[in-house]
């Protein structure tokens, strides 16, 4: 309740008092100030969670590492902002955060009337169901007048109106403002179902008091493409961002990893390889960077293959298959544009 | 001063004093508009939507509890009533009940009897020093888990059911002539107020005493369920069944209204309670042995000498309360229960991202329910005054 409130003063203050529109280049900014403003969820496990000792994780996390990298030379010179999913938007409106990484959906309203814009697409996902076994559902069209669990202000609430209508199934919608309250409400029985991206409910599963007796349902209710946003009217900035996460697929697509980036930089005779790690072509300048950028993403995170395994994939406690996210050439679907 | 002096406007200290007036009207008119200039331009500049077209939106999403008619077709709009009515809904039942509460505990703490004054006492400083928030949470989480899974729901007579979904009742069907019923009871209400005021100028007059209460009963009572019946009791209900994985038909009680009703009601109460004991302790005891002097007994003691002076005292400080529970109540957010800010400033807000239009509305409304509410009670403040001579 307080970090909206602030949140939103702060826009409105923002808003008011900003007079005319000389908007300093948040590239600058960045490098002024030494650190990166990174906006994250309160807490996902495999997503961007803080460890007891305050320390973040999760694919979105290492997201904000490279753009540090890359911008800063430095993966570790973050300030990470914990927002819920109503609050977001308005920190980064407000300034108060360079960049939204909180597994958020691309969606035509957002991208054109927040005044943000998304980057690309850092993990393709889909809305599902989890559900206690005891029920002995097995399909979603069997939900039909289920009471289901939600976080608000996220388009699973209208993605599971629509699934509801379309198959001519009634609901009730219990809506909470944390993952962690939703999750707890459902554990309660307070729901049959608890909705949410799929890969959100693996994370959420492990907070139940009895994971195992949980299900996730086969069906995928809808496509939600989760990425990085900035201010819209920052192209400078936007380029940075984008750039930032084509360079990891670039890098996995290429065979460069955080163990063989300096040996890769020393002997390849690859020019893609080459290119990327700046020894050839246009390097840093279009960017405004280091001529090392790309270098420096994938000896401090790693490529996008890495940071998937060790955040959600095999190498994690979420095991989520690389399905969708595997690249183009492995039946996937994540593809960058060329780095030349 | 001179008499050529005087005669310049401008040393004319009413001319001045308007002058700077107008000035200071001018100066704040200026700004505001400098304000909310400066606003539209820059929402502009950075491509945010802005106006208020959006509520005429299709709103896409479902709303657990709504008073009036409510699914997914309805617009933004609309999800601005659902949320206005669910807020006045909880701050209504939650002022009723924890001024039940308040008066009983503040009276309790002043009793001769040990065990009720300590338990008063006990209720009072236990709820009062314990974070709202947390109590919302208390009754949520931690009481009503322990209610059972629809399947093994608690029955009341076939037709009532307790489960930790809801509480699920029998609805009433109201048939074509029901309306004639509730004529009656409004015929009923009006005859017995008219008795009441003539019985009242009878005991003015002659001293003689009237069974006020029996006749008005009977009349409030009775008639209605006399023309209830005479026309055939036009009523039938609809009783909660158990279908798939919920009840379906009836009315629903959910548990997040449960939850934040009694958390507000018991917290707001240990205010009220302290509010009560300052204002009977406020009556000079003067007062009372007077009234037992002239062998009034002890509850006509009160509802006659002290409490209409109690009132002077309590009803500013229960204005607060009162305003400080509708307030409270946005608390909601955090257990679900769709009230204005959970439905209208959270899942409308993130849909459309119109926070500065919808932020206004929001504050807007909570401002008029407290101007009113503190109006009724300045209105009622008023009317019990002393009136002096």
């Amino acid at each position: 309740m307080k970090k909206i409130t602030w949140a939103l003063v702060a826009t409105v203050v923002t808003l008011v008092i900003s007079v005319g529109f000389a908007q300093a280049s948040t590239k600058d900014e960045v490098q002024k100030r030494g650190t990166f403003q990174c906006g994250v969820s309160t807490g996902l496990p495999g997503f961007s969670i803080a460890d007891e000792k305050g320390n973040w994780s999760g694919i979105d996390v290492d997201v904000c590492k490279a753009i540090a990298a890359a911008t800063l030379g430095d993966a570790t010179k973050i300030k990470y902002v914990p927002l819920n999913a109503k609050e977001r938007f308005t920190a980064l409106q407000s300034g108060e955060i360079d960049a939204l990484v909180r597994g958020t959906t691309w969606t035509l309203t957002r991208d054109s009337s927040l005044g943000l814009n998304f980057t690309g697409v850092n993990y393709y996902d889909g809305q599902g169901f989890l559900i206690s076994k005891k029920i002995g559902v097995k399909s979603a069209l069997e939900l039909d007048g289920a009471a289901v669990c939600i976080q608000s202000g996220t388009t699973s609430e209208l993605n599971l109106a629509d699934y509801f209508k379309a198959n001519n199934m009634t609901y009730k919608a219990v809506v909470f403002d944390t993952h962690d309250a939703t999750a707890k409400a459902f554990d309660n029985g307070r729901c049959d179902v608890l909705t949410s991206d799929q890969s959100q409910l693996y994370g959420l599963r492990t907070h139940l008091s009895k994971p195992e007796d949980a299900i996730v349902l086969p069906e995928v209710i809808s496509k939600e493409p989760l990425g990085p946003l900035v201010r819209q009217g920052d192209d400078a900035w936007f380029n940075i961002v984008k750039w930032t996460l084509n360079a990891m697929i670039e890098a996995e697509e290429l065979g460069v990893t955080q163990a063989n980036v300096d040996e890769m930089k020393a002997n390849s005779k690859n020019p893609g390889i080459r290119r990327l790690l700046g020894l050839e072509g246009i390097a840093g300048k279009g960017l405004g960077l280091n001529d090392d950028w790309a270098y420096q993403i994938i000896k401090q995170v790693g490529n996008y293959g890495e940071i998937f395994d060790r955040n959600v994939g095999a190498g994690s406690a979420l095991k989520i298959d690389r399905g969708l996210n595997a690249l183009w050439s492995k039946g996937g679907i994540m593809y960058a544009p060329p780095v030349r | 001063m001179s008499k050529s002096s005087q005669k310049q406007f401008w040393n004319n200290a009413q001319y001045r004093a308007l002058f700077f007036q107008i000035l200071l009207v001018a100066m704040l008119v200026g700004f505001f508009w400098f304000i909310g200039r400066n606003t539209l331009a820059n929402l502009e500049n950075r491509g945010i939507s802005t106006g208020f077209g959006f509520l005429s939106l299709k709103a896409g999403f479902g709303i657990l509890q709504s008073l009036i008619p409510f699914d997914e077709s309805y617009s933004f709009g609309r999800t601005f009533w659902v949320g206005l009515l669910n807020t006045l809904l909880v701050s209504g039942l939650g002022i009723i009940f924890a001024t039940i509460i308040g008066f009983t505990a503040g009276v309790a703490r002043l009793s001769n009897n040990w065990l009720i004054s300590k338990l008063a006492g006990v209720y009072v400083e236990m709820f009062r020093n314990i974070p709202l928030l947390l109590q919302i949470f208390f009754w949520y989480f931690a009481v009503l888990r322990t209610l059972p899974a629809p399947k093994q729901s608690w029955v009341a007579g076939d037709v009532a059911f307790l489960n930790i979904r809801g509480l699920y009742l029998p609805q009433p069907l109201f048939g074509d002539n029901f309306c004639f019923v509730g004529w009656a009871l409004a015929l009923a209400i009006v005859v017995t107020l008219l008795i009441r005021r003539w019985a009242k100028k009878r005991q003015d007059d002659t001293g003689k005493q009237f069974k006020m209460f029996r006749v008005g009963f009977v009349l409030i009572v009775g008639l209605p369920l006399l023309v209830f019946f005479a026309i055939g009791a036009p009523l039938t209900w609809d009783i909660p069944k158990l279908q798939g994985f919920n009840f379906r038909g009836g009315m629903t009680i959910i548990p997040e209204l449960t939850a934040l009703l009694v958390a507000l009601s018991v917290y707001t109460g240990t205010f009220i309670a302290e509010v009560v004991r300052s204002g009977i302790l406020s009556v000079n005891s003067g007062q009372t042995e007077a009234a037992s002097a002239l062998g009034l007994h002890k509850a006509k003691v009160l509802k006659l000498i002290v409490i209409p002076q109690a009132m002077r005292v309590i009803i500013p400080q229960l204005t607060s309360q009162y305003l400080n529970l509708v307030k409270n109540s946005s608390l909601a957010t955090a257990i679900g229960y769709p009230d204005l800010v959970a439905v209208f400033a959270g899942t409308t807000l993130n849909q459309t991202g119109q926070a500065i239009e919808i932020i206004a509305m929001t504050m807007s409304v909570y401002l008029v329910i407290s101007l009113t509410i503190s109006g009724i009670m300045n209105w009622y403040n008023k009317k019990i005054m002393l009136v002096e001579r």
